[in-house]
């Protein structure tokens, strides 16, 4: 099993990057879409506003996750980009 | 990347070059990975522009229409039809022929507990129906070009779920390989002005750019929409979240389409009042040739409403406008003409996907510039292996991911060109009253493509190439001989009779097959260049010389 650690560690940075562009990316552009119904529009509109942004957040999620500096700071960044939408998205659950 | 990589790695650039780095890698695995699936999907949907004449084509049996019928006599005449075989359907709905089509297609939904929809299930029925009589249509069964069209968002052999979120993905891919593509493409304005033809991976690089610059804003446009036409599907948490009630979902709908849900039926029967009126006034409001589609809910039925929705052409927006009419009385109930902002934005994202407000210049414009976007993901993908060929350490046996790649190149490429050609020849060939006829002709297009599968794995890569281009250049040349031959709407009828969907159609071939045939012979005239290598890689400082002086 030792030869396997080697391979992995290696592997593992850039495993991380591709987890978070695909999953994160997705969760940040869906929790988007729900932050979406904080807007001051009505409900369909809304909706709407949401679904239409959402692939424009996900593919900058993936192309900020491959470009930053670290599979770490990746992930981090995405998580930065995600407390607002939180917020947002508390207030109208 | 762990730190210490990372800091070895930026002691050896020079800072402000690694996102153009990470950038390139990103494009190059996101192209690859979705890069044959997507190929598929871009030249199906650019022959999907002109998919009702290639319907038309593959019904030679219905006559040129050279002038259109009366929408509101057609309506009428195909409703009473749906009347008599769909008694009690909840809802039926019928697109008005137009310049592009000879027939309508109308779809109905089966009553509930009516033979063959199970208890709670809903079914549909649909059939093609003749404008001139209200009957169905007696043409050979086939999907027509509308098996491109589905086959482009949904593919086949599987749930339609499942080829949409596959579809959603692969565009989803080529969304970042798009804006990975023009971050890394830093001198993007210049290099769109490069063209250095016989250099190799040089050339394809340059061929790539050029077809992938010039048309950058359609193939960003065109991903982009792609995603908003299925957005309900792929980003439906908003929706779950604000839309709880079934009034809201109501509201919601309405924003997006003119599918009038039907009520409950009363239970008294009461005769539909005439349709042909109701898409008069529609033509009053908004033109001649304006009318698109007529859907009722529990015809014959005291509840029965009509709604006749304006057409696609001429109008850059796919949001509902359409007049509501109650059914036994025939009184307009509502005009619906204005939706939200969001859904507006929504209705024109999705029309300029489907590209069907444009008149016929508008059309070509769009199939031109499709087509290059097919040819911008097929350079891509023959790049590749080009790039890594020189990289080989042993061209005569490539490592297994090569290998993989170059066969699926060619099947994905030259392969889809005789599938697509395969199904029209079946078309043409398969006898009229065989039993399911439609799913064979589309059984025959995926066995003619697994063959060239085959034969792409069996024989020499290059010769593969070749000899499946080839195969794409007689197939296409040879239709028109086939379609002269097993039909009465040969070329030179279809010319003088200025019947321009067949003529344009078997001209269209010609012009395919003329492409097919020079892409084979610029493969067969190819001899790869061995690139320049430095001498210490070359493993001699006498074999890194000779090489430097070749190139």
């Amino acid at each position: 099993m030792m030869s396997l650690v080697g391979p992995v560690r290696r592997a593992a940075p850039v495993a991380s990057r591709i987890v978070a562009a695909l999953f994160g990316g997705y969760a940040l552009a869906a929790l988007g879409s729900v932050a979406a119904l904080a807007l001051p529009m009505s409900k369909p509109q809304a909706v709407l506003t949401g679904m239409l942004a959402s692939f424009a957040i996900y593919a900058a999620a993936v192309v900020w996750v491959f470009a930053a500096r670290s599979a770490l700071r990746a992930w981090a960044g995405l998580l930065a980009a995600a407390a607002p939408l939180l917020l947002a998205a508390w207030s109208v659950w | 990347m762990t730190t210490d990589n990372v800091k070895r790695e930026r002691a050896q650039r020079p800072a402000g070059r690694g996102i153009r780095q990470s950038m390139s890698g990103l494009h190059i695995w996101a192209g690859l990975l979705m890069g044959w699936i997507l190929y598929a999907m871009f030249l199906t949907g650019t022959v999907s522009y002109f998919k009702d004449e290639l319907s038309q084509w593959m019904r030679p049996e219905l006559a040129h229409q050279a002038e259109l019928p009366d929408p509101a006599l057609v309506a009428q005449r195909v409703a009473d039809e749906l009347g008599a075989i769909a008694p009690g359907s909840p809802q039926w709905s019928m697109r008005l022929p137009d310049g592009r089509t000879n027939s309508v297609y109308a779809f109905w939904r089966m009553a509930p507990g009516e033979a063959g929809a199970a208890p709670g299930r809903r079914a549909f029925g649909e059939a093609a129906f003749d404008p001139t009589t209200g009957g169905k249509v007696t043409a050979r069964e086939t999907l027509g070009g509308d098996f491109f069209y589905r086959f482009h968002f949904q593919f086949h052999y599987m749930p339609v779920l499942w080829g949409r979120w596959i579809a959603g993905a692969a565009a989803m891919f080529m969304l970042v390989a798009i804006v990975s593509g023009v971050i890394t493409h830093k001198k993007i304005f210049i290099d769109f002005f490069t063209f250095r033809g016989g250099k190799g991976q040089r050339s394809w690089l340059d061929a790539h750019n050029a077809l992938s610059v010039f048309g950058l804003p359609f193939h960003a446009m065109i991903t982009y929409t792609g995603l908003v036409t299925l957005m309900a599907l792929y980003m439906p948490w908003g929706e779950r979240t604000a839309i709880t009630t079934p009034a809201e979902r109501q509201q919601l709908t309405a924003e997006l389409n003119a599918f009038i849900q039907p009520g409950k039926p009363g239970g008294q029967t009461a005769p539909l009042a005439s349709v042909a009126d109701m898409v008069r006034q529609a033509q009053e409001r908004w033109g001649q040739d304006a009318v698109g589609r007529v859907t009722a809910t529990n015809s014959g039925d005291s509840t029965a409403r009509v709604a006749v929705a304006r057409g696609e052409a001429g109008r850059v927006s796919m949001s509902p406008q359409y007049m509501l009419f109650d059914g036994p009385t025939g009184r307009l109930l509502e005009t619906r003409e204005g939706v939200g902002a969001a859904a507006e934005t929504r209705g024109v994202l999705y029309a300029l996907h489907l590209g069907r407000f444009g008149d016929t210049v508008t059309r070509w414009l769009y199939f031109l510039v499709s087509l290059m976007g097919t040819a911008m993901v097929g350079t891509g993908l023959v790049m590749w292996t080009v790039k890594r060929r020189q990289k080989l350490s042993d061209p005569e046996r490539p490592h297994i991911g090569f290998r993989i790649v170059e066969r699926l190149n060619i099947a994905s490429i030259a392969g889809l060109s005789v599938a697509m050609t395969a199904f029209l020849w079946g078309n043409r060939l398969l006898p009229a009253g065989m039993a399911d006829r439609g799913a064979w002709e589309i059984h025959l297009f995926f066995a003619v493509w697994a063959l060239t599968l085959a034969h792409a794995v069996l024989r020499p890569a290059r010769t593969a190439w070749i000899e499946q281009l080839w195969a794409a250049a007689a197939l296409l040349a040879l239709l028109p001989v086939l379609n002269a031959v097993t039909t009465d709407r040969p070329l030179w009828h279809s010319v003088a009779e200025a019947d321009w969907v067949f003529a344009g159609m078997d001209l269209m071939c010609l012009s395919l097959a003329a492409l097919h045939a020079v892409l084979a012979l610029r493969t067969a005239r190819h001899r790869p260049k061995p690139r320049a290598v430095p001498a210490k890689a070359r493993g001699g400082v006498i074999g890194g010389a000779l090489e430097e002086g070749r190139s």
